[in-house]
């Protein structure tokens, strides 16, 4: 009788070089990713002890999160932003890697740039030194976020030691409602699991919901892994990963495609295979979601009211936010909104906002900045002349980069304010010292730019006839 | 890496569930290239108002408490891969974490960084919170060895799992690099039949 295997089963065990005797496993690292902020260190480790890049050429680098989104044609004007960028270049050169440094046409945020190149492929293990890592998951590929000493370990070896995780299946199945995005989706899912419910866990999101999403959406699924404590999430490669790989610059051709498409096809779970965990949820039952608290499972739908509860640390929580047990975020009014982030920053999701915004105003008291996640996303907001709608709106399209989600550059909300934000951390102080983060979807962050503050976005679209639900599958 | 078998001290309260790396450490810390000096921005946020201002209602901040330990609230370390949370606690001077639960990137990046996450019952953090709190002047035992925790004077103690290729590597500062430079080969021999 042959095992029953998960998605995540065939995918590492393709990948297993040795065993450690009562320990962990060597696994190997087929596409590392680096980027400026987790890099250094371990650039300086490896020059330390005399040890050299192992494999180069299966490393690929951009600048991401510490670069202005701005006048990026300009020096930096921040001194250690711009030696950190300065010392990432000089690294890449020094060991050969290739990097997309800012203003390269595929430059962008390392979860957005990577998967649009067709670096990211189903069956890989990719890893990268930024939790958010789990996104390129969408497309079937084991890939996880590490730390520094990992980064290390990985130029050293193209490897890595780990104990093989446990496995959590989380199946949503039905239809979704009209505005529910792929964002809400994780967002309720994390607000019934809590933030720790999957670590040590690899998740493999299945069901309906997921089989009809694209492959924006799902990567928005996967990015939110590591925020209920999944190292890693992957959904099985289907048509519609094999339809967005295809042609890519970096995508097999010819044959060889052919011949991966058939090994892909492989990979989905085993009907039989046992997973250690399982969750189910109805489509249903998920409508657009706003978070309240300072993590990202402190999250309600929009119609409902902030739980109560006694807990000293939640009750922390909503003191920082300045909200009350009980009462409702709709009416809230918000100054600040962004979109943009690995999570959300995607050519899908700013046609959702543009879809929204059309003909419509922002509001006075509030400043909507749109961050696209890459060159490439911001080549195609032009080309399909969303940025147009988003000037008439008074909506601000900046330059690609992580920008306020982490808010290490000159993005940042100010103190005390609340930013309405399509990222995926609303903890203390993220987006900027003292700020006050509202986790939503790109519709949701659209509606509060346009009402100045948090509506019933449900109602709104359902009155006018806007269709934003399942988002189309494109490509 | 520094290496890690006992350790008695007197210990840190920090009651609060889910400090994530961004508390740990802010972003906006995150722009040095080496190593040195996150220690002194290890809670910034928290230890200090935004003028500056010492906070003297945080733990830290507190004359009372001192030590190498930090007893912290469940689900420690979530959030953000950065490693510079580790470099930061350590840098402060912190040698050993417990909670009744570690985010699984963190642990990873304390244990490359010889500082020992010690993963405990909820009713024996509690109580270690309470004594700590009501006692600060309490020692705590951590042994890795046998890989117990106690409080010194007293019959209370748990004992903690760790991996135990980790704690070789913990006992005798060894890093994961030197293991895998070993494995070279067998490295090379798998990319000859990999898939990509």
């Amino acid at each position: 009788m042959t095992t029953k295997k998960t998605l995540f089963d065939k995918v590492w065990d393709a990948h297993v070089v040795d065993s450690v005797q009562n320990g962990p496993q060597i696994l190997y690292i087929d596409k590392h990713l680096i980027h400026e902020v987790t890099s250094p260190q371990a650039f300086n480790e490896l020059e330390a002890r005399g040890i050299p890049v192992f494999r180069p050429n299966q490393i690929v680098a951009t600048a991401d999160h510490n670069t202005p989104t701005l006048n990026q044609d300009l020096p930096i004007k921040d001194e250690l932003s711009r030696k950190q960028l300065e010392q990432l270049s000089t690294n890449c050169a020094k060991n050969n890697i290739t990097l997309y440094e800012l203003g390269h046409k595929y430059n962008g945020i390392v979860h957005v740039m990577a998967p649009e190149l067709g670096i990211t492929q189903p069956g890989m293990t990719m890893v990268c030194g930024d939790s958010h890592t789990s996104t390129h998951g969408a497309f079937g590929t084991i890939a996880f976020g590490i730390g520094t000493s990992q980064v290390a370990q990985v130029f050293a070896s193209q490897c890595l030691l780990l104990t093989k995780p446990k496995s959590l299946r989380v199946t949503v199945n039905g239809t979704l409602k009209n505005g529910v995005l792929p964002k809400d989706v994780i967002l309720y899912i994390i607000s019934k699991l809590g933030t720790n419910s999957g670590t040590g866990y690899f998740c493999e999101y299945a069901g309906d919901v997921f089989e009809n999403m694209s492959m924006e959406g799902r990567m928005t699924v996967c990015n939110m892994s590591i925020e209920m404590g999944a190292r890693g999430g992957m959904i099985a490669p289907d048509e519609t990963t094999f339809e967005y790989v295809k042609g890519r610059e970096f995508a097999p051709k010819g044959d060889d495609f052919e011949k991966k498409v058939a090994y892909w096809k492989t990979l989905p779970t085993d009907p039989d295979a046992a997973f250690d965990k399982e969750y189910h949820f109805d489509a249903e039952d998920i409508e657009p979601m706003v978070t309240y608290g300072t993590n990202p499972g402190m999250g309600i739908k929009i119609s409902e009211t902030i739980p109560v509860d006694d807990n000293s640390s939640f009750k922390k929580s909503l003191e920082y936010m300045n909200f009350k047990a009980g009462e409702s975020l709709i009416n809230k009014p918000i100054n600040f909104v962004f979109i943009g982030s690995c999570t959300n920053s995607r050519i899908e999701d700013f046609r959702v906002a543009a879809n929204f915004i059309k003909g419509k105003q922002k509001a006075q008291n509030v400043t909507a900045w749109l961050v696209p996640g890459s060159k490439q996303v911001e080549a195609q907001i032009i080309n399909e002349g969303l940025n147009d709608i988003f000037e008439d709106a008074g909506f601000e399209l900046r330059q690609p980069g992580c920008s306020a989600c982490l808010a290490m550059n000159d993005d940042k909300i100010p103190q005390g304010e609340y930013c309405v934000s399509t990222s995926n951390r609303n903890f203390e102080g993220r987006q900027g010292q003292g700020s006050r983060t509202i986790l939503a979807s790109p519709l949701v962050a659209a509606a509060t730019a346009v009402a100045g503050k948090i509506v019933d976005v449900t109602k709104e679209i359902n009155e006018t006839n806007v269709t934003l639900s399942a988002v189309v599958r494109s490509h | 890496m520094e290496k890690f078998t006992t350790l008695t001290s007197r210990a840190i309260p920090l009651a609060i569930e889910n400090v994530d790396t961004d508390q740990i450490i802010p972003a906006r810390f995150l722009k040095a290239t080496d190593k040195q000096g996150f220690g002194d921005n290890v809670f910034r946020d928290w230890r200090f108002d935004k003028h500056g201002n010492i906070n003297n209602d945080f733990s830290l901040n507190n004359p009372t408490y001192s030590g190498s330990i930090l007893v912290a609230g469940d689900n420690f370390g979530c959030g953000s891969s950065r490693e510079h949370a580790a470099w930061a606690l350590v840098g402060y001077g912190f040698k050993v974490i417990v909670s009744s639960f570690f985010a699984d990137i963190f642990k990873g990046n304390a244990l490359n960084n010889g500082l020992l996450p010690v993963q405990v019952s909820e009713g024996f953090l509690k109580s270690l919170l309470q004594t700590v709190e009501a006692h600060p002047e309490t020692l705590i035992e951590v042994n890795l060895e046998n890989q117990t925790i106690s409080i010194s004077n007293s019959d209370v103690s748990e004992s903690f799992d760790i991996d135990p290729y980790k704690k070789t590597c913990m006992i005798n500062g060894y890093d994961d690099i030197d293991y895998l430079l070993s494995k070279k080969e067998q490295i090379e021999a798998f990319e000859a039949e990999k898939i990509y």
